[in-house]
């Protein structure tokens, strides 16, 4: 599986310092929060900080939320107030709210590092305060530091220190790393039941009493392509990394099984017997969308991280045309098989210039596309059909039975517009 | 540090943004990290505009923190101004570059643009959106509205419409419709700002007659402004609801020396209050909270033009907390100031209204308590820019409003019946307004549940509900309910009663019916 990179042909775009147009990695709280079902995640920060969370999760408003933001005050910058204090305070009064909580994270915000707010120390000192009861963390979801989905990698580096160890004679085990919808995640531990892997634990955990141990016989697959601090510091504990592309579409849910199943030692016709059922159902669901995406052109700004496997998706399963790539930033070691499977002549770009990439996007007139909130409507307005990304981070879109629904959320923009006759 | 779970307003530069999101010709370089682009989402979202706001962001980076991120600041303005050829550019900071203190007004002074470049210091943490609205709009006419000039006498007198931004509650409407009145009242409009205005129309600004503040949260500091440099008098009533309307055209009146008759069509909402079928409407009990504007409006509008009870009021805008307070004085009540979702959430709980009129907040927090609720004021969703035209202000404004305040309540005869019928199976009282279809029916009894702990005031007094008096209780419509149990608790309290039987629920019936 470990295919040497092969870079595809790719003309870059000239390189120009310009804005960004993503979001930062506070975003990220919005489906941690829902994930992990009695973490809370404090933000320190600012009142930027609050109304971001709150603007992402937009219609989210259901439930009692599980975040919130302990807003820095001109005396906590002036150094009148005692961080240490006023953090205790927070921290008590939301848990004395919620009782049901067991891990708190305190998340550091662009203010709180540019004050050089300690919330490592700030995380252990509570944790020792506030005893056996509740877990106290902290990871940085700045904006100077981090975009959009790398807030999940912050996050989940934070909770590898805090997993149990397993000794090297422990039996192997896999870890699958990456926030699933919870559907998604029982559909894979069944398929790996099925293909006879007996120990398989998901990170994050569902609950912070259930955190997954790890050491030298745990295989790590990613199941997000955002994850490389994650998965750089479950290598320092002993675990291996294995090289896959990501279970998005039939063909990807395919290669990312048979990585875990490689390294298991599961034999092809097992393997083959196990995902033949899925992989004809992805088939079959894929199939009914590609009339509608065949031939399209499509043009990814960076958003989700999730570009260049979803790019790889559109265009081998469902026969569209990318034209321009764009992630926040492009980690070629996590990817590396994603990129060998990209097809000749697009173009790939990191965190471009939005003003530029905008330009170049109007020249283009793709037939799709996929960009952030703030862009979606100026480009329809201007006749162009989006795809707005961070829905796919609000859906459940990996493995074989979700294949077609992840076709279907790129076809729809399309369908509808040729519906519309207004 | 103040711990917030949702927040009504958004810091001062989201202010700055839907004052340069409403104009055109003008654009915004913000110092501001990658993360604070979401706020292009409000207004391409939210309010569905077709353009990105006009605003350029820095985007800095960690790396770039300690080295060059003023050098970083200059560029991206030189290149913004390239880009967009603007008439005038504002500059500032986000909370984060407030603190890496890069002076953005100072380095676009540098650059030497051609054009007018106003900058703006909005200070993140002490200040929030709707100041950050209204330093801005003060800046720009401080900056751009030029030396009084002499005023030629005209037959029509010209008035310029102050306060309408982007993002605005109902903002695009209300320009109209106050337009539509003025005009009937044979007044000009010279002026209309932020929303349409380019900065060169700010120059203009002096030649009107007088200013109208639609939205004192955002206006007022310009209108003072142009008051006194300019010598133009400004309105102090805000049109929203048919006896403001009366006293603004009153008070224009008096501002161009006409006669104050209005010659446009008048609001149906006195028709429609006073027709018997809106009966039912009288002392439903209602909890008010919004922007200072809207709060004062709605509650002036539910007591004087629908005979509500107001049962809470209160703001979020600190700035106009005095009026406010004022105001619940007058009518036997204490103001809630606060801008404390916990805190408003408990206040609602407590006083069991029968409707909500409120923020999406409020939107949110009666959805959990099961009451009937409305919004009035921004903090907005998408929602609250419908297609059609649905403005506050004028005669219209009032139309709209009783509509969308009676909207979801029970209608008058269907409460009768379920009156009379209680133990029906259809018309029984879980079963929410028939108009309003069926996920609400789905609804249990409308019980409040109490606030949440820790953030109501421990009533140590509270008398405790026999089991049969419970279920007593139940047997009442759950729109009166609520008004019920209060009245009972406080008949009960009075007495020193430690439990409420049958007997005490009827006691308090009478007591109270008389
Ligand atoms: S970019 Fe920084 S300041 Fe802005 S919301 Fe994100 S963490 Fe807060």
């Amino acid at each position: 599986m470990n295919a040497p990179f092969v870079p595809p042909v790719c003309a870059e775009p000239p390189v120009k310092r310009g804005q960004r147009e993503v979001f930062c990695g506070l975003t990220s709280i919005v489906w941690l929060h829902r994930k992990i079902q009695d973490a809370f995640f404090l933000v320190v920060g600012s009142r930027t900080c609050a109304h971001l969370i709150q603007s992402a999760a937009g219609v989210m408003i259901f439930a009692e939320p599980r975040f919130a933001t302990a807003i820095l005050e001109e005396r906590d910058l002036a150094g009148l107030a005692d961080i240490d204090e006023e953090l205790d305070r927070a921290a008590s009064r939301l848990l004395e709210r919620r009782q049901d909580i067991k891990l708190l994270f305190l998340v550091a915000s662009c203010p709180s590092e540019v004050i050089k707010i300690d919330l490592v120390r700030a995380a252990a000192r509570l944790d020792k305060r506030l005893g056996a009861n509740v877990r106290v963390l902290s990871y940085s979801g700045s904006g100077v530091e981090t975009t959009f989905t790398q807030g999940e990698d912050s996050c989940l580096a934070a909770l590898v220190p805090e997993l149990p160890a397993e000794p090297a004679s422990a039996a192997p085990s896999l870890l699958v790393v990456g926030a699933l919808a919870d559907v998604v995640e029982d559909q894979f531990a069944r398929l790996f039941a099925e293909l006879g892997l007996a120990d398989v634990r998901f990170l994050p955990m569902r609950r912070a009493g259930a955190m997954p141990a790890v050491g030298p016989n745990t295989f790590v697959l990613l199941a997000q392509p955002f994850l490389a601090e994650t998965a750089r510091v479950l290598e320092t504990r002993g675990a291996k990394r294995l090289d896959a592309p990501f279970p998005l579409g039939g063909e990807g849910t395919t290669l990312w099984l048979k990585a875990a199943a490689d390294a298991f030692g599961v034999s092809s016709r097992r393997f083959e017997d196990v995902t033949a059922p899925g992989r004809a159902r992805a088939e079959t669901a894929v199939a009914r969308h590609a009339p509608k995406l065949a031939g399209k052109r499509i043009f990814f700004f960076p958003d989700s991280q999730l570009e260049i496997p979803l790019a790889r998706f559109l265009s081998r399963e469902l026969g569209a045309q990318p034209i321009e790539v764009a992630q926040p930033y492009i980690h070629r070691g996590l990817l590396a098989e994603e990129l060998a499977l990209l097809p000749e002549g697009l173009r790939l770009s990191e965190g471009p210039d939005v003003e530029t990439q905008l330009d170049r996007c109007r020249a283009e007139r793709p037939d799709l596309t996929v960009c952030g909130l703030g862009l979606a409507n100026p480009l329809e307005a201007e006749g162009l059909t989006t795809k707005w990304s961070i829905e796919l981070l609000f859906t459940p879109i990996q493995g074989y039975e979700q294949a077609g629904d992840l076709a279907e959320l790129f076809a729809r923009p399309l369908v509808r517009r040729s519906r519309l006759e207004v | 540090m103040r711990l917030t779970l949702w927040t009504y307003e958004g810091p001062p530069h989201i202010g700055a943004m839907r004052v340069a999101t409403a104009m055109r010709g003008l654009h915004y370089v913000l110092h501001a990290p990658q993360g604070d682009t979401y706020a292009d989402l409000l207004f391409t979202m939210i309010e569905r505009r077709g353009e990105r706001p006009p605003v350029t962001y820095t985007t800095f980076q960690a790396r770039d923190l300690g080295g060059d991120t003023a050098e970083l600041f200059k560029t991206s303005a030189r290149d913004a101004y390239e880009r967009f050829q603007p008439q005038a550019m504002i500059v500032g900071a986000s909370c984060t570059a407030e603190l890496i203190q890069d002076d953005p007004g100072g380095l676009a002074r540098a650059l030497d643009l051609p054009i007018p470049v106003i900058a703006l210091e909005l200070p993140a943490y002490q200040k929030q959106e709707n100041w950050g609205a209204a330093e801005t709009f003060y800046r720009l006419v401080r900056g751009l509205s030029g030396q009084k000039r002499e005023r030629a006498s005209r037959a029509r007198p010209i008035a310029n419409l102050l306060g309408p931004t982007a993002l605005g509650f109902r903002h695009r409407d209300d320009v109209v419709e106050v337009t539509k009145l003025l005009e009937s009242l044979g007044v000009d409009i010279g002026v209309t700002a932020p929303l349409g205005a380019t900065p060169a129309d700010l120059t203009l600004l002096g030649e009107a007659d007088f200013n109208v503040v639609l939205y004192p949260e955002v206006a007022l500091p310009a209108a003072r402004h142009l008051e006194k440099t300019h010598g133009q008098p400004f309105t102090k009533t805000v049109p929203i609801g048919v006896g403001a309307t009366r006293d603004f055209i009153a008070e224009v009146a008096g501002l161009t020396g006409r006669g104050a008759e209005e010659t446009g069509e008048a609001s149906r909402l006195p028709w429609w209050s006073r027709s018997v079928d809106s009966t039912y409407l009288t002392g439903k009990r209602v909890f008010i909270f919004g922007d200072a504007t809207h709060a004062l409006a709605a509650e002036r509008i539910a007591r004087e033009e629908l005979a509500f009870d107001v049962v809470g009021l209160g703001t979020y805008s600190r700035e106009f907390a005095r009026e406010l307070r004022e105001r619940a004085k007058a009518h036997g009540l204490e103001a809630l100031i606060s801008d404390d979702y916990l805190e408003v959430e408990a206040a609602i709980a407590a006083a069991r209204p029968d409707l909500v009129l409120g923020t999406q907040m409020e939107r949110h927090i009666a959805k959990r308590l099961r009451i009937p609720c409305a919004v009035i004021s921004a903090p907005t969703h998408v929602q609250d820019f419908p297609a059609r035209y649905s403005p506050q202000m004028g005669p219209e404004g009032a139309n709209v409003i009783f509509d969308a305040w009676i909207h979801p309540l029970m209608m008058g005869l269907e409460e009768h019946l379920i009156a009379m019928f209680r133990e029906d199976s259809e018309f029984h009282d879980a079963a929410g307004p028939s108009h309003l279809g069926a996920p609400q029916a789905a609804a249990p009894a409308a019980e409040v549940p109490s606030p949440p702990s820790g953030t109501s005031k421990p009533d140590a007094a509270a008398p405790i509900w026999r089991q049969d008096a419970e279920k007593e209780l139940k047997k009442i419509p759950f729109f009166v309910r609520g008004k019920a149990r209060n009245n009972t608790e406080s008949f009960a309290r009075a007495r020193g009663l430690a439990t409420i039987t049958v007997e005490t629920l009827y006691d308090a019936k009478a007591h109270y019916g008389r």
